[in-house]
């Protein structure tokens, strides 16, 4: 119950910073509940590492990082791009990749976690 | 007035430090003895004492501790007890958990509780990583002369409030910066050696555990400076455990929370909250109060475990 209501809250939060921030490179950002055919991909945070820590994706992907420590973590984009809040046990944040590249994050707690994303 | 702990005084204040040690500094020898064997020297006290509080995590509601505020007000009230009345304290870091909305105001409220009027505060990364530190920053740094580091002095010691995680990078340690490191080279040129200093930050200055981002990348650099002085004491938090170390003149000491413990270095996946029985759970949380004593070139730390 907590992580679904907190998920949703995470996602609006996260609209609402990208509708801000961004211009274009991310149209939206989307959450299972309008998965339809759109595809998906799971990253794990767990003993302080994403999991994939380099994860391949295709053009229009949603990835969904999903926080299984007892430490708060989050997903802050090297580049300034995009950026979770602090994401508590069970908690999640999604991020679509609209356009092709590789994007680098981290924990921004923990600045040595890091990991990477390949949209191609 | 005097401030200086008597006898009677300093036994009561014993009688609430536990199993703690007492760690004495002087002539750049540390020496620590248990409580039994301290409480049995007479007269020692100090022209002024204060207290680090460290660790807070106001927000915090894991299962390490679904009541971080609970045991901040046990510490709070084990401040408020403390005779003679701390001149002042110092928050190092992790005042909020992740900047909960409202935890700065609940932490700052509550810390009038303790009858201190002034405390001061340096952040943690969780209380600045949300919004690189715009909403600390405009509460506690107005009018400093940086972004939060600061400096003050207080019958002859000289206090420096060091920033260390404004810059946290993709695969970097948190660091002080440039910028922060000329300041205070500057801030303490003008200072004779003989000035007792005290040195405070939320991340261990020195190189606790690197693995695990205990440490301060540029935090050697500004040691360097530190070098000449004869007593030199530095406080910090984040690692939410006791150690202390001794190099040369400097004397570094990490403190407990007042909310949940972490692991010993090295042990487990990574820092975090650790789950201890919940009997035990005040046993590994507390305050540290610090005495000085003037002419002496030392300073008394003695911490207290709310249990």
């Amino acid at each position: 119950m907590r992580a679904g209501t907190r998920g949703h809250r995470l996602l609006l939060m996260g609209s609402v910073l990208l509708a801000l921030v961004l211009t274009g490179a991310y149209a939206s950002v989307a959450g299972p509940s309008d998965g339809g055919g759109a595809p998906q991909a799971r990253v794990e945070i767990k003993d302080f590492a994403y999991q994939p820590a380099t994860l391949t994706v295709r053009t229009g992907t949603t990835v969904t990082w999903v926080n299984h420590d007892d430490e708060l973590h989050t997903v802050t984009a090297s580049a300034g791009r995009f950026a979770s809040p602090g994401l508590e046990h069970d908690e999640t944040f999604f991020q679509r990749f609209a356009e092709a590249g590789t994007y680098t994050y981290f924990c921004a707690l923990h600045p040595r976690m890091t990991a990477t994303i390949i949209v191609q | 007035m005097s401030n200086d702990i008597d006898r009677r005084g300093f036994l009561e204040c014993m009688a609430w430090a536990g199993s703690g040690l007492v760690w004495v500094l002087s002539g750049g020898v540390l020496s620590s003895r248990d409580l039994a064997e301290a409480a049995e020297t007479p007269s020692v006290g100090g022209d002024f004492s204060f207290v680090q509080i460290s660790d807070t995590h106001i927000g915090f509601k894991g299962a390490a501790n679904p009541d971080a505020l609970g045991t901040f007000e046990a510490a709070i009230a084990r401040i408020k007890a403390l005779d003679p009345k701390p001149a002042f304290l110092i928050h190092t870091g992790d005042i909020t958990h992740a900047q909960k909305a409202g935890a700065f105001d609940t932490v700052s409220e509550a810390l009038k509780g303790t009858g201190v009027e002034r405390t001061f505060y340096v952040p943690g990364e969780n209380d600045v990583f949300a919004d690189g530190g715009t909403e600390y920053l405009n509460r506690f740094a107005v009018g400093g002369p940086g972004r939060g580091w600061q400096t003050f002095d207080y019958r002859g010691v000289h206090f420096v409030g060091l920033v260390n995680v404004l810059n946290f990078k993709a695969g970097k340690l948190g660091s002080l910066g440039p910028d922060q490191i000329e300041w205070l080279e500057r801030d303490l040129a003008p200072l004779a050696s003989s000035t007792p200093v005290v040195v405070f930050a939320h991340v261990p200055l020195w190189a606790v555990y690197p693995e695990w981002g205990w440490v301060t990348e540029d935090g050697a650099q500004a040691l360097g400076y530190l070098k000449r002085f004869g007593s030199v004491t530095v406080l910090n938090g984040h690692i939410h455990q006791i150690m202390q170390k001794v190099e040369g003149n400097i004397s570094f000491h990490t403190a407990l929370s007042t909310a949940f413990p972490q692991p010993a270095p090295g042990v487990g996946e990574g820092p975090g909250p650790l789950k201890v029985p919940v009997e035990q759970l005040r046993g590994v949380l507390g305050v540290r109060e610090v005495s000085y004593v003037q002419g002496k070139s030392r300073l008394t730390v003695v911490d207290s475990r709310l249990a």
